[in-house]
Parts: C-alpha cells; structure tokens; sequence
C-alpha cells in the first residue's frame, strides 16, 4: 500500500503545484501510515521533491513525452499506481490534471474528486472536503472505492517542507497509443498566465474601452501579474476570450486579486473568490464587489491606477 | 455524421445555493435551472455541423423526469431528438457509465460535452466516458473542425491555446471559445412549437453505485467587512504589511 502523487512538470521544471501536491500527499501518507512516491516524467531535478516528503522517487524519462499528451500521461499514472500498490493517487486540479485525472480513476476503477482543498478530515470512511457550486459552497465527499483519485486545487493545501531521504527508481511504462496528436502551440511569450499567476489584476467595463487596457496591462507588469477581464468585456470584444475569468470563464485562486471597474455580479465573484486577497477600485461604494474583497479604494480607476503604478514602481524599488 | 451532445441540468448561474436536510442536500426551492452553460457552447457547436454539414443532433442527460425542461430547450434550440435516462445523476464516473452505455448500441460518431458542470464542477464526465468508450478525447476545446472522420480542435492550455488532430469518434468537451458569444442559441416560438413533436426517449439506467457520496455540504464562511482604504499609499502598506501578498 502507498500514496502515488504525479508531480508535474513543464519543460523539464516542476509547476508550483507538484510541490504543494506531494505536501499533501506527505500529510495523507502520514494519516494512513504508509510512503509516499511520487512519479515524474521527463523532470531534471526529480530529487527536490524528498524536500516535501517523498519517500520514493519513480522517474520516467522518456522523449516521445516531451509534449504534453492526456491518453499517454494517464496511462502511465495508472501503470505507476499500480506497480505501486497506491491506495490513493494524488493529480494536481489543473488544466491537465484535470485532463488526465478522470481517466486514470476510470482505468483502476477508483472513486474520483476533483478540487479538494483540505487534507482528509476522516481516513475511514475516506472523507475531502472540495469546492462545488462554483465556488460557492463546499462538499464533503466520501470516497468508498478500494483505490481513491483526488485532484488537489490549487493554492489550496500550500507547500509543506518535510525532509525525507528518497530512493529513486527509473520507471519505464508502456506508452499508450497517444490518439491525439499535438500540431501547434501557441503560447503569449513572455506573458504570465493566469493559471500560474500569484497576482492577477483584473478589468471591468468600468475601464470604458479596450484603449485603456494599458492601465491593467502596466499594473500587471509593474506586479509580475497576469491579466484578466469581466464577462461583458471579452463579450464586447474588448479582450480576448482566454482573459475572461469568472463562473464560466477561467477560474482564479491567486493571491492577491485585483478587480479594476468591476461591479462583482455573482457569476464574476463565484469564479475569483478561492484568491486569498481581493482588491476592489470602483468610482461606485455600492457595487457588489466591495462585499467579497478585503480591500477597496472607492475612486476613478483612471485617477487611482496611474497613481498606484507610480507608486509600486518605489515600492519596488526599495523591497 | 452522428453527434450526441450531453447536458447537464443546472441551477441558473445567478442562483443563491442553499442546502437542506441538515445540510446533506441541495435546496432546489426557488432555484431557477438551465442547461450547463459550459454544455450551451458545445450545442450551438453541434448546430453549427448540423445546418453547414448536414449531421444529426441527438440531445442526452441522465437524471429524473425534472431535468426534462433542458432537453425540451434544447430541442427548441434545433436538436432533432434527445434521450433521458432514468437514473440519479450520483457522480462524475457513474453518468459517464449510464451515458456510454447508450453509446455503446448507438454509434454516435462524434460526442460533445462541456467541460464541466456548473453545479458540482466535477470536471469528470468527459474523460472517464473517453476512456470507458475507448475514443479519442479533447478537453476544453475553444475551436472545432471536422473533415470526414478528420478532426482538428483547438485546446485552451495555460497562457495559450494548441492545436490538435484526432479522428472520429471522440469526445470533445467545449467551453467558451467554442462558439462566439452572439451564436448561442435562444429558442424562437417554431422552435418551441417543433420541439413539442420531436422525439424525446426515456431509457431506464443500468444498475451502477457510485464511489463518491457528497454527505454534506457548507457554505463559505461569512466574510469580515472590506476594508477601505483612502489613499494608494495605504493600500500598499496593507497589501505589504498585513495581507502580506506583495
């Protein structure tokens, strides 16, 4: 018996998350008494993650993986909890956790949760606690399946430093036939995405129109954040849709939340509300959005912007 | 070309969620509910192959005779018939076993889906019914092509998009980016009227349990009040010193 967590990486570096997913593999390795392993494929500095409690290492290196591929990587997940007898398998709630996540449960047969957010609360029955109702309520599930399949949200558990002395193993699985077949990507060089974004900061049509993007543009910058907007501007056009984020657009668990212009309708606030800290600037002290943020500034976004731009550029350069 | 488009039966997103029974139950009272938004964008894209490429549209969800509304809708919308089977909508995996079952007799070539529900947001029907079916399987597609059995999508990734190829069949679960905002559909009164003729199927469920069990639910924690803040220099000091997030 053992705890399997999929430590993934991108471009031979591991995300943020695989930290803070074998974090928790460690804390639920502990409540059931038994190891940890995690599994990487195609990481350079696999052994890193002894520092947050793995007790093994199972490495596949492999170069027909250097793209990303669902089929693929979640056989290998399935083969690796397998050959190690996993009771639980840990895959992180990301955009390709959650690609793979599903077909690796339905391959062992196992019960799947997706965004759990807490270490289990019971380990017989095996009980997480996740976010349902986007956002806007909690469950607590039952796992009852021999095998259990947990995709972990992010910015949820945090990173756990726990020193362990790991073995490693070279892994070689059978690579699945991929099925899909990646042609192209393309990627918005040198821009930070809002996945992997510790800050975000975010406009509504309180900014009047796509010229003024510089405003949320220069704050991201100046914060090595990303860029979002509300609903209505990517359905005006004003941004692309891939920046929309709320109920039905990208979700968003960052660290700090900027909303510029942005009266907060429930749809918006669903999506945002897992970020630690919200700011809110708007000209109106009665928008919704002064509810759900820890901060607010009641002033014109095109007064209070350049002004806090300014000013974080001294911050910065004093910190 | 066959296409079966899955919809989930979900509170409107403006819903205020309650629960009740101690907790241990959604409160539907007063809930005002929709086909999954997510969904929506996947059968405007199935439309789309219906009127440009002539394929047929068959509407699914699994659930009790109340979920019947959103596929009434969606067949107003233009579906040409729609299925309901009979069976509690337990979890991700068990859907994803009751639909492909259906699957399995009918040879659907082509299945949408969202890429997840806005109610238990369990991201899981697509993929697990992917691999129950053994079809190829794209996740958050915000772009679709077919050409014959040839399919081309386009996946959002983090900070980007990919383009992939497959072939038909598969599993494509949808999301905004599928279709321009202005192409969803809202049912006209000869849409509605039709829709009243068309074919809608109930197929009893196969005997599945589920291995996930939601035993209770909480709503977040009342916030404190929002802090005001009256100059940019403040709001720094506090985003520093006491939020400690830059």
């Amino acid at each position: 018996m053992s705890v399997l967590v999929f430590a993934e990486s991108s471009e031979g570096k591991f995300k943020k998350i695989a930290f803070e997913a074998v974090s928790y593999g460690k804390k639920i390795a502990q409540q059931l008494s038994t190891q940890l392993i995690a599994l990487t494929i195609n990481a350079e500095n696999a052994s890193e993650l002894s520092t947050y409690g793995a007790n093994k290492i199972i490495k596949v290196n492999n170069e027909t993986l250097s793209t990303f591929n669902a089929k693929v990587v979640s056989s290998i997940i399935a083969q690796a909890a397998t050959q190690e007898n996993a009771e639980v398998v840990i895959i992180d709630s990301s955009s390709n956790g959650l690609y793979v996540a599903p077909a690796v449960a339905t391959i062992l047969d196992a019960g799947y949760v997706s965004n759990v957010i807490e270490a289990p609360s019971n380990t017989s029955p095996f009980t997480v606690k996740r976010k349902t109702f986007s956002n806007k309520a909690f469950s607590h599930t039952e796992i009852s399946s021999a095998v259990k399949v947990i995709g972990l949200a992010k910015n949820s558990f945090g990173v756990v430093a726990s020193d362990e002395a790991a073995t490693e193993e070279d892994f070689s699985p059978e690579i699945a036939n991929s099925g899909v077949n990646s042609t192209a990507i393309n990627k918005n060089a040198g821009k930070v995405s809002i996945a992997d974004a510790d800050i975000v900061v975010s406009g509504g049509r309180g900014l009047k129109g796509p010229e003024n993007w510089n405003l949320i543009e220069d704050l991201a910058e100046v914060l090595g954040g990303a860029t979002a907007c509300s609903k209505p501007v990517s359905d005006l056009g004003w941004r692309p849709h891939n920046e929309h984020v709320g109920q039905t657009g990208k979700p968003v668990a960052s660290n700090l939340y900027i909303a510029i212009g942005i009266s907060g309708a429930i749809q918006h606030l669903a999506g945002v509300n897992a970020s630690k800290v919200k700011v809110v600037i708007n000209i109106d002290p009665e928008a919704p959005f002064f509810k759900a943020a820890e901060y607010g500034i009641v002033g014109d976004a095109f007064e209070v912007v350049p002004q806090l731009i300014e000013k974080l550029k001294e911050f910065n350069s004093k910190n | 070309m066959k296409i079966l488009v899955c919809i989930s039966h979900v509170p409107d997103t403006t819903s205020k969620i309650n629960f009740t029974a101690e907790n241990a139950e959604f409160d539907s009272n007063g809930v005002q509910f929709v086909i999954n938004p997510y969904d929506e964008f996947s059968l405007a894209r199935a439309m789309w192959f219906k009127e440009k490429q002539g394929a047929s549209v068959t509407v699914i969800t699994v659930g009790d005779a109340s979920t019947e509304p959103s596929l009434r809708k969606s067949l107003a919308i233009g579906a040409d018939d729609a299925i309901r089977i009979d069976a509690q909508a337990t979890d991700g995996i068990t859907v994803a076993k009751q639909l492909a079952e259906v699957i399995k007799s009918n040879a659907y070539d082509l299945i949408l889906t969202g890429r997840e529900s806005i109610d238990y947001n369990g991201a899981t029907v697509p993929g697990a019914l992917a691999t129950l079916l053994d079809y190829n399987f794209i996740n958050a597609c915000v772009g679709l092509e077919i050409e014959g059995t040839s399919v081309t999508a386009s996946k959002e990734i983090d900070g980007g998009t990919e383009t992939l190829g497959t072939e038909l069949p598969a599993v494509i679960a949808g999301q905004k980016g599928l279709v321009e905002e202005k192409d969803l559909r809202i049912p006209n009164m000869r849409g509605i009227m039709m829709a009243r003729k068309k074919p809608l199927q109930v197929l009893p469920g196969i005997e599945a349990t589920s291995s996930t069990k939601d035993v209770s639910f909480e709503k977040p924690a009342e916030k404190s009040a929002c802090k005001i803040v009256t100059s940019v220099d403040e709001l720094i000091d506090v985003l520093h010193n006491e939020a400690k997030v830059i």
